[in-house]
């Protein structure tokens, strides 16, 4: 057994096949962080982005100060502010603004990356070109007409690549939540190594682990990918 | 004569400190066929855009189907055309592109019904129902199912036609209609205009290079030039006895490079 060595050098609390319980459990926790993050970061990025590209200002600004606040500064102390800041504001004013670790961590991966995936949107946005708004306004279609049927079909093929990155960039960055002590991957390898010192073994198999989600995330988005640019692929 | 239905009055258009449009006087009849011809840069292109309300005027007035186009009414004056006002106006006129611009994501059916459906309310049914006869007329029966990239540009230049069309206008502009295309190409799709003309009373306003074309359908050559018309009449008249020297010359420089 090739890693079998990691359970004899004094520690031998645990065989390595016993590291899989533990490790599963983290696996799952960290797929349900990236999932929800993803879903929730998609969903504040087409707001931010559009509003971003929107001629109301209070819509502009508020995307705008929201992109920017969250692109500059980093995940860490975005997460930290919510778990451990926001509750003090809360006793401040008198509301209970504890948030339990998950909904804290859900909430900072998908600000953040919600952030970065509004500049993505705003970007493929803009980058349709200015012959189709005029033949949407041509056909009469309203702003809102324009956007849904004329540009954000020929915009959502193009953020698809970043997009892609982006989920792989919010699944690696699912490991930071182990500092508010929630259970995924990352955690359940430290805990273990804690209490086995087996590093080399827990982190190959963490880092196999990593690497699996993010292969199954890729093929994930290049299904999308094909899926929504299908009439892009159709050739003469 | 009956009212113009279109008519432009002193219109400045200016980009910066460009004065493209220069006090513009120029009206169009009911059903008539108008060709504007005149170099590059004289403000051609310009004139269908300010009607397809894609670029707006500084000065002057410009009146579509008895209604102001960039302005309206409001107590007693007039102010500025708001975005309502504007797709009321908009719903008069089709516009056909050089680069044709059809919807890519679309399938040809897609690009003819989408419109009428969302913006006239029109049902699927009667949408799709007129789409096929559009395509019928067109000659695009066969390829409703393919998405435009998959046509030739003579055949996405008809598809454009017919997406202008299916919105029943009672206003066409074209603008270098077949200017993109290869030249073998671009007999299928004047030949689809020229019935166009011949068969409906739309009014039709017309950029083109091709003479012989403007020549055949047009009531009526409007030679433009820095921005105004330097001389108008029939086609008999400015092709067989220009007045003006510019229009004498732009028309020797044309015709000795077809
Ligand atoms: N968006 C713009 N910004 C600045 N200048 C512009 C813009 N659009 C057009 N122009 C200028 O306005 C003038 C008239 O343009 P227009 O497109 O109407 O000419 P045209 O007669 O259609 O020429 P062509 O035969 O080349 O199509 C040109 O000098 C052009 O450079
Ligand atoms: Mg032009």
């Amino acid at each position: 057994m090739a890693l079998a060595w990691g359970t004899c050098d004094g520690h031998t609390l645990m065989h390595w096949t016993e590291y899989f319980g533990p490790l599963m459990q983290g696996a799952w926790v960290t797929i349900e962080l990236t999932v929800y993050s993803t879903i929730l970061g998609a969903i504040l990025s087409f707001a931010a982005g559009i509003g971003k590209t929107s001629h109301n200002p209070v819509l502009k600004g508020i995307s705008v100060v929201y992109i920017e606040v969250f692109r500059g500064t980093s995940l860490l102390v975005q997460l930290f502010w919510l778990y451990f800041a926001l509750p003090l504001i809360g006793d401040a004013v008198g509301i209970d603004l504890r948030l339990p670790p998950v909904v804290a961590g859900v909430l900072a991966l998908s600000l953040n990356i919600g952030a970065y995936g509004a500049e993505v949107v705003r970007g493929a946005i803009q980058a349709v070109s200015k012959d189709q708004y005029e033949a949407a306004k041509a056909c009469n279609f309203t702003p809102r007409q324009t956007l849904f049927s004329v540009v954000l079909p020929q915009a959502i093929p193009e953020m698809m690549p970043p997009f892609g990155n982006l989920a792989i960039q919010n699944l690696k960055d699912t490991a930071l939540v182990s500092l508010i002590s929630l259970g995924d991957l990352a955690f359940r390898a430290e805990q273990l190594r804690n209490f086995t010192q087996d590093s080399t073994t827990i982190y190959t198999m963490v880092l196999f682990m990593y690497f699996g989600m993010a292969l199954v995330l890729t093929a994930i988005m290049k299904l999308l990918e094909r899926n929504v640019g299908r009439w892009r692929a159709v050739r003469r | 004569m009956t009212d113009p239905i279109i008519k432009f009055d002193k219109v400045v258009k200016r980009f910066d400190t460009l004065t493209v449009i220069d006090e513009l006087d120029f009206e169009v009849g009911q059903g008539e066929k108008v060709t504007i011809i005149g170099p590059s840069g004289s403000g051609k292109s310009t004139v269908l855009r300010i009607l397809m309300t894609l670029e707006p005027i500084q000065e002057g007035v410009v009146y579509v189907d008895g209604d102001m186009l960039w302005h309206e009414k409001a107590n007693g004056g007039v102010k500025p055309a708001g975005e309502a006002h504007l797709r009321r106006m908009r719903e008069k006129m089709g516009m056909v592109f050089q680069q044709f611009n059809l919807f890519p994501h679309m399938t040809v059916r897609r690009n003819l019904t989408e419109a009428p459906v969302k913006v006239l309310g029109m049902s699927k049914a009667e949408a799709r129902e007129r789409a096929e006869e559009l395509l019928d007329m067109v000659g695009l029966a066969d390829q409703a199912d393919k998405f435009p990239h998959q046509l030739s540009g003579g055949q996405q230049q008809r598809v454009g036609i017919a997406r202008a069309l299916a919105m029943r206008p009672k206003i066409m502009l074209f603008d270098e209609p077949t200017s993109a295309l290869d030249p073998e190409l671009v007999g299928e799709v004047l030949s689809v205009i020229r019935r166009l003309a011949e068969e409906h009373d739309l009014t039709m306003l017309l950029v083109t290079h091709e003479m012989q074309f403007a020549r055949q359908v047009s009531d009526r050559v409007c030679f433009f030039d820095r921005g105004k018309i330097k001389e108008q009449g029939t086609p008999e008249e400015i092709f067989g006895n220009p007045k003006e020297e510019r229009t004498r010359a732009f028309l020797k420089a044309v015709l000795e490079g077809e």
